[in-house]
Formats: C-alpha cells, sequence, structure tokens
C-alpha cells in the first residue's frame, strides 16, 4: 500500500491530541485508522460518530466526516444517519461510560434495530475525562473518588448483554495485541450488521489496576476451533470474568435495520422530491 | 317551537368504547357530503373504556372554529353524560337518549326519549345504535337520506354486504324517527348547503400536521409516542412511507432527537413530534442542534403538566419550555399555528426555515387544536419549492466557515469531496474542537448574526377586524384564532381590534407600531401568561389584562365574548 493510502486518514495539518502521554488511546487510534485504509474506505464516505469522553475524542483527530454528538447519544445519531444515507460506512466510537452507562438504553435498543454499524467500544473500565470515577465496567472493589471504600454494584457485562439480545456480531479485543485487534476491527467493520467491539485499553493516570499487564494476564485468546455462531457457547464465554476471552465471541447475520424498513423512495434522502403524484391522491382521499 | 338557523351545537357523549368517535366520524363525513359547514372538537379522559367523553359537533352557515360551552341537542348514550356535562346543559338544551338508561331524564326540561339501542336490537345487534344515532341526527336535519346511504355503504363495504344491509337498515329507522321528532318537537333547522362544501376535505389537527410535513419535504421522523403529539407519527407512519419517508419509533425521546438531528446532519429533512413531558427529554438535543447548527423541526402537541398533568386535555403552557429549552444561548424559531390551514402551511414552512438558518424550529400546538375536525379547502395544501440550502463539497470545505451573515454553507457527507464535521465541542471553522477565547468569540458572533435575517422575516400577527382605528388590542397565539374571530364578530366593537400571532418567536420589530397607543389584552391557555410576558420583553408593551384559562379546557366563545363587553 502506497505511503499517501496509509496516510488518508490522518489529518492534513496535524492536530494537538488532547490525551495523557502512554494513553491506551493512542495505539487505537492509530489501528482504526490502519483498519480503514487497508478496507480501502473512502475518508468522504465516512462517518465517525462519537459522544463524550476521551474516547469519544478520537474522531477529532481522523480525517474524515465526523459527528460529534452528546453523551451517551452516539448510537442514536448513528441509526438517524445510517437511515438518511444508507451508502455512507458509520462508525460509532466511544468510551465505556458514555456506550454502557448513559448511552445504555441505546445501546439494547440498537442491537435490537440492527443496523449497519460498527460500534468500538474504549474499555478501560474508569472514568478519565471526569477525573478518575467507577465506570459501568470497573470491578467491585476498586476505590475512586466516588466510592472511597470501593465499588459494591456488580460490573456491566457487556459481551454477555450483547449475545443475549442476539446482536449480529460481538467482539472483544485488547489494544495490548494491536494485530490482533485490528483484525478483529476490520471483521467488525466489514460486517454487514450491528457489530459491538469492545476494547480493553488501559486508562494509565486514573486506573492503576487494570494496566497493560493486568489485561494480559486475565485474558486468553479463543481457541481457533472456537465456533461463534454457536450462541449458547457463546454466551457461556462472554460470563467468563476470571480470564476473559479476546477474539469474534459471536456472529449471527440477521437482516439489517435499513433493509427491513423498506425505506421506499429516492435514497440517500437529500435526493429525495416529494412525488407530487401521490401526494396530490392523498390528498384527494380526505375529500 | 325551536329554530336552527345559523348556528347549531350538537354534542355527542358516551363513555370510551362506547362509538361515540364512530358517530363523530360517520355524522362529519356524511354532512360535509350534504354540503353543510362543520367543526368538531372533543375533549375525552386518559381511559381506553368507560369514563365520560364528548364531541361537539357545529354546523354553521358561517364558518366558525370555535368551542361554544352551549348545547343544543346532546346526544346521550348514558347517563354520565347528563351528570358530566350538567354545566353546558341548560332549558333549552334538547336531550336525546333512552330513557332507561338516563336516570336523570325527569330533571331534563326537554328530553326525548330515543330508541337507540332498542331499534339497533330490531335489526339485529345493539352495536347499530351508532348509526341510528346518525340517522336521528340527519331526520332532524332534513338531510339526504341518499347520501347518506351511499357512505355507509363505503363505510362498512370491507365488512361486507351483510353489515352494510344491516347498517342502513338502522339508519332509516333513525332517520324516520328524527323526522317525526322534528315534526312533532316544532324544530326547525335551515342551513344553507353548498356543493363547494361537500367538495372539501375533511381533516383533524394531526392530519393537516402531517400533510404540512409532507408538502414541506420532510422524509423523516423519529419518536417516542406520547398523547396528543403521535398523531403526526402516526400519519406518517401509515401515509409517509410511500412517498419515502423514513419513520423510526424510538426507545426514549432521548433517541428520537438524536437521531433525527444525526439523520439531518446526513441531509434528511427530519422532525420529532411529543408533548411537554417528551420534550423534557429532549432538551439536549436543542441545544446540540443549536451549536452544531443542525435544521430539525420539533412539533409539541401541547397538554396540561406539570408531569403526567391531565394528559389527554388541552393547554399553552409550554411556550416557555420551547423559548428557553436547552442550556447556552442558540437561535430558535416558534411558531403556533391558529387553524388547521395554518397548520399545514407553516409545516410546509418551517422545514424550509430550519434549513435555510441551520436552527432548530418549534411548532406549538395543542390538544384542542390536533383533535379538532373540519371542512379545508383543497388549494390550502400546495406543495413548497424544494429548495434544500445544501452545497456539494470540495475538497477545502469547512462547515462553520465565517460568512457577512453568519449562515455558512451547509455541507453533507457523501455528496462532494469535503469532509463535513460537526461538532458539540466549541469547534473552528472546519468543526474541529477548540479552546481559544477568540474562536469561540468568533463563533458565537457568528451564529447569533442569523437573527437579524431571521427577526425581519417573521411573520406579522393576523389582524383581525379594524385594528387600525381600536383602542383596545385583543391578542391571542396558538388555537385561540377560531375563538378569538367569532368572539370579535358577535361583539362588533369599532373600539376593539384582534391580534394573532402564528409566529411567537421571534417577533417582527414592526409589531411594535401596530401596539403602538393601543391598550393590550393578551388572552392564552396558561396561569401565567406566558405570552404576554414574552411581548412585555420584546416590545416592551404594558399588557392592560391576561385572560388566562388552566382548566385544562379551551376557552368557549361566550367566556371571550363576555370578556370584550367589559371594553365594547
Amino acid at each position: 500500500m502506497p505511503e499517501t493510502e496509509k496516510k488518508k486518514f490522518d489529518m492534513p495539518h496535524g492536530t494537538d491530541i488532547a490525551w495523557c502521554p502512554a494513553c491506551g488511546n493512542f495505539p487505537l487510534l492509530n489501528v482504526v485508522k490502519q483498519s480503514l485504509s487497508e478496507l480501502e474506505i473512502d475518508p468522504s464516505n465516512l462517518v465517525l460518530v462519537s459522544g463524550i469522553g476521551q474516547a469519544a475524542k478520537t474522531p477529532q483527530y481522523v480525517h474524515a466526516n465526523m459527528y460529534n454528538g452528546l453523551h451517551g447519544r452516539a448510537l442514536p445519531s448513528a441509526v438517524g444517519i445510517k437511515l438518511a444515507h444508507r451508502d455512507l460506512v458509520v462508525v460509532a466510537e466511544s468510551g465505556d461510560g458514555d456506550m454502557y452507562g448513559e448511552g445504555g438504553n441505546h445501546l439494547t435498543h440498537t442491537i435490537r434495530r440492527n443496523p449497519d454499524i460498527t460500534a468500538i467500544v474504549h474499555n478501560n473500565m474508569i472514568y478519565g475525562l471526569t477525573k478518575g470515577q467507577a465506570s459501568p465496567t470497573s470491578e467491585q472493589g476498586m476505590q475512586n473518588p466516588l466510592q472511597p471504600d470501593g465499588v459494591v454494584v456488580e460490573p456491566f457485562n457487556p459481551m454477555a448483554v450483547a449475545v443475549a439480545l442476539d446482536a449480529s456480531f460481538v467482539a472483544r479485543a485488547n489494544i495490548g495485541d494491536i494485530l490482533q485487534t485490528k483484525a478483529i476491527l476490520k471483521e467488525a467493520l466489514a460486517w454487514k450488521g450491528f457489530a459491538l467491539v469492545d476494547v480493553f485499553q488501559p486508562c494509565v493516570v486514573f486506573n492503576k489496576v487494570n494496566t497493560y499487564g493486568w489485561f494480559k494476564e486475565h485474558t486468553y485468546y479463543l481457541p481457533d476451533d472456537y465456533d461463534p455462531t454457536d450462541r449458547q457457547a457463546a454466551f457461556a464465554k462472554a460470563c467468563e470474568t476470571e480470564k476473559m476471552p479476546i477474539g469474534i465471541l459471536y456472529k449471527h447475520e440477521r437482516s439489517v435495520y435499513e433493509d427491513a424498513l423498506g425505506i421506499m423512495g429516492e435514497h440517500p434522502l437529500y435526493r429525495h422530491t416529494l412525488d407530487t403524484e401521490k401526494f396530490a391522491a392523498l390528498v384527494k382521499s380526505f375529500v | 317551537m325551536r329554530h336552527f338557523y345559523n348556528d347549531l351545537s350538537i354534542v355527542l357523549g358516551g363513555a370510551a368504547g362506547q362509538g361515540v368517535q364512530t358517530v363523530e366520524n360517520i355524522l362529519m363525513a356524511v354532512l360535509k357530503r350534504e354540503g353543510y359547514q362543520v367543526f368538531a372538537c372533543k375533549e375525552y379522559m386518559s381511559r381506553v373504556r368507560g369514563g365520560s367523553n364528548s364531541t361537539e359537533i357545529r354546523l354553521s352557515s358561517k364558518k366558525h372554529r370555535s368551542y361554544v360551552r352551549r348545547i343544543d341537542f346532546l346526544f346521550a348514550m348514558d347517563g354520565n353524560v347528563v351528570e358530566h356535562l350538567s354545566d353546558r346543559i341548560s332549558d333549552r338544551t334538547i336531550v336525546f337518549g333512552e330513557q332507561s338508561r338516563i336516570k336523570e331524564y325527569a330533571t331534563l326540561a326537554h328530553f326525548i326519549d330515543t330508541p337507540l339501542t332498542k331499534f339497533a336490537s330490531e335489526v339485529g345487534n345493539p352495536l347499530y345504535a351508532n348509526t341510528v344515532a346518525v340517522g336521528v341526527i340527519l331526520g332532524i336535519l332534513g338531510a339526504e337520506e341518499k347520501i347518506f346511504h351511499e357512505y355507509l355503504s363505503e363505510f362498512f363495504s370491507r365488512k361486507g354486504q351483510e353489515v352494510v344491509e344491516k347498517n342502513i337498515e338502522a339508519a332509516k329507522k333513525g332517520f324516520q324517527f328524527g323526522k317525526n321528532t322534528a315534526y312533532q318537537e316544532d324544530i326547525e333547522l335551515g342551513f344553507p348547503r353548498d356543493d363547494k362544501y361537500a367538495k372539501e376535505l375533511l381533516i383533524d389537527g394531526h392530519t393537516a400536521l402531517g400533510l404540512g410535513a409532507l408538502s414541506g419535504g420532510c422524509n423523516f421522523i423519529s419518536s417516542y409516542p406520547m398523547s396528543p403529539g403521535t398523531g403526526v407519527l402516526t400519519f406518517l407512519a401509515n401515509k409517509g412511507k410511500r412517498l419515502g419517508v423514513v419513520v423510526d419509533q424510538a426507545e426514549d425521546e432521548i433517541s428520537a432527537i438524536n437521531m433525527a438531528l444525526g439523520a439531518s446532519y446526513a441531509g434528511a429533512r427530519a422532525m420529532v413530534s411529543t408533548s411537554g413531558g417528551g420534550f423534557d427529554l429532549m432538551q439536549e438535543g436543542v441545544s446540540l442542534a443549536g451549536i452544531i447548527e443542525t435544521p430539525i423541526v420539533i412539533h409539541i402537541g401541547m397538554r396540561p403538566g406539570p408531569a403526567t398533568g391531565l394528559p389527554t386535555k388541552t393547554e399553552q403552557a409550554d411556550l416557555n419550555l420551547a423559548l428557553y429549552a436547552g442550556h447556552g444561548e442558540f437561535l430558535r424559531a416558534i411558531y403556533t399555528p391558529g387553524s388547521l390551514e395554518e397548520e399545514v402551511a407553516l409545516m410546509r414552512q418551517v422545514f424550509d426555515t430550519a434549513d435555510q438558518f441551520q436552527i432548530p424550529v418549534f411548532v406549538l400546538t395543542d390538544q384542542y387544536l390536533l383533535d379538532s375536525l373540519a371542512g379545508m379547502k383543497e388549494e390550502s395544501i400546495g406543495v413548497a419549492s424544494s429548495k434544500r440550502h445544501i452545497v456539494e463539497t470540495t475538497a477545502d470545505y469547512a462547515r462553520y466557515a465565517y460568512t457577512k451573515d453568519g449562515i455558512s454553507p451547509r455541507g453533507i457527507p457523501g455528496f462532494g469531496r469535503g469532509i463535513v464535521k460537526v461538532d458539540s465541542d466549541e469547534h473552528d471553522e472546519t468543526g474541529h474542537i477548540t479552546e481559544s477565547y477568540s474562536v469561540r468569540e468568533k463563533m458565537m458572533a457568528k451564529r447569533m448574526k442569523r437573527l437579524a435575517a431571521m427577526t425581519d422575516s417573521a411573520i406579522m400577527p393576523t389582524e383581525i377586524d379594524n385594528v387600525k382605528d381600536a383602542d383596545i388590542l385583543f391578542v391571542a397565539w396558538g388555537s385561540n384564532k377560531g375563538v378569538l374571530e367569532e368572539s370579535l364578530a358577535l361583539v362588533r366593537s369599532k373600539k376593539i381590534g384582534g391580534l394573532h400571532f402564528s409566529q411567537a418567536y421571534p417577533i417582527n420589530p414592526k409589531v411594535k407600531e401596530v401596539f403602538k397607543g393601543k391598550k393590550i389584552v393578551v388572552m392564552e391557555n396558561n396561569h401565567q401568561g406566558q405570552f404576554a410576558d414574552l411581548l412585555v420583553r420584546e416590545c416592551g408593551v404594558k399588557i392592560v389584562k391576561r385572560i388566562t384559562k388552566s382548566t385544562g379546557e379551551p376557552f368557549c366563545v361566550e367566556e371571550i365574548v363576555d370578556e370584550l363587553k367589559k371594553y365594547a
């Protein structure tokens, strides 16, 4: 691949990145850009959608269309974009707080809709932007400014929830392994349907527990003979919490929302014009 | 002897599920086909079965679009109706009902035992009582029976020939009874009939909004059901799909508005529809629309709050909500249609306004207006110009380019070679996040600059009667147009004129000249007088009186006439 192709998602004039040095977001940003390049996606035909948080800043550092909306709302915004212009490649990228906390209800119902969208969730088990509070995926016992004696509630298990809802594509990656993360992301991006990729990625400033080392120790690769189309097996794997599986947990080809809605007429919607004959007939029906 | 020449108020009352709605539908359709001028409005309880609901149908020789407290004919399906409407029943009200079902009949000045279920059972099923009732009314009116039968054949055709025939049989029995009653009771009705009314469209407020939205190029709606905002969503789901409208029933209102904004960013003409409580959840999206300069149309069908309030009743108490929704400072426009015709016309226009200025645009209606039903000229429904206010982007495109009027050419992703970045953070011309004070200052100025053009093009209020020479101006907004028009026509005082605002914000600066030297009375369906406050703020006027009502009912002609008489 020529150098220019590799760099086509780089910001044209460079940019001041607001993350802390050694943040797990940096390698993930690079992997996302590489995956998009290798899939030969055109930046002007790609929309990166995000909510709010450190992870949600990712689209700021990519040369592509961007919709940086509100906290928790990456998925509804992404669904709206897809329904208005289905030929666009739509990727929602945000953190665990955004996707699983503030936007938890939207995750549930986006899985049910199954639009052809990829959701990349930076899962560092902590709130970075608001300085170190627990996230929905923080483990019990983690001490933080709001639970000085440690988190008492159960962590949210996005993989188990997604498989339970029969999500079309469910995967988990660990940014500690860049090559494997890229392989998973590329498959998710190419998947037709809603693809959820939860990426373990350390917050080096606020999370002193879930470090690069911790993620390595607490994960393992799904074996080569693992069958991701077996939902029961996938659910069992998703429920493992001592050592968590990395790889594509579950795949189920389902009809995508934009097809199932049976969208009629001119699409994308910016080219839509009112069919005046049909409209006149509709008006007449009220005589 | 009772004569009704220019104006007749028929009220149909019954429990939910008893078929009052069916009677209204058939009666309104037949009356219109017969060439009568009709208007209907309704009030109902928040329950699917039981309770006591009523519909008022007005037949008039002049065009009336308002609610009157007076009842000339009351069709009571049961005794609860008489109790529920007791303060509207006078000695002059003729009550029709079955003596066996209405224990209060002896207390009524004028009660006519009407064998609705008896006739229906004779035909074969008590369900035909609704058709009998329509027959009685048409018989009294001396309507053309043939048109009635034709309509029944169409209305019930899906249910088979037997049902059609039974209905016609029930209709004949009711009609004959009505005719005999009119003769025996010496009831005389004389209303002009005109073919032009027969050719009109018969539509309600929900349909008017929906047709207006379609004609304005709306092609996307995402919403969560909430009365009375659901009607337009249902309309577009049923009638819009074949015209290319994408409809999503969202998991909540937060999702609905964020989805609609995403769609709008990608080039859709998007709207959401809800009521005050649902809109509370949407406020973050209004603020987002403000900073990302993405057009959106927001319909709020108002009902009384706070919280769940009176879910099926009417109020105009969410003007402040629309006016101040969303944190931070940004621009918006608020439209307040006063009639079914204005609903169509404004909905046709608002998508263009939203696109032109790249702002959130509100349309405020209420239960009363949405659930009202009337004839409308077909010509009232035109199709808007298809100007989209979208540019094909070039490689150097910047979404928030500084311009003279503050309006940056709007590109959308996938149309052209450019990159379109929108950002809820403060951003530079390319849409990239910034914390620069100087960029912030320029961006705020750019966004706010659009107000000048918005204000200059704001719709002037409609003048009712002679505003120029009047000393006193009665001011209304939204659904109170009809009641003000009719009341002014009844009082006929040269001293009083009326003004109706179909755009509540921004207010055209020329309005100040209209107000100059006048005493101003503001009438609105809320407790505090929210529009009066806005007029004070925007026009610096003094309000001599605020006529407010927050019972959950609309104003009636009688009470506005009383208010006008104080100044006549």
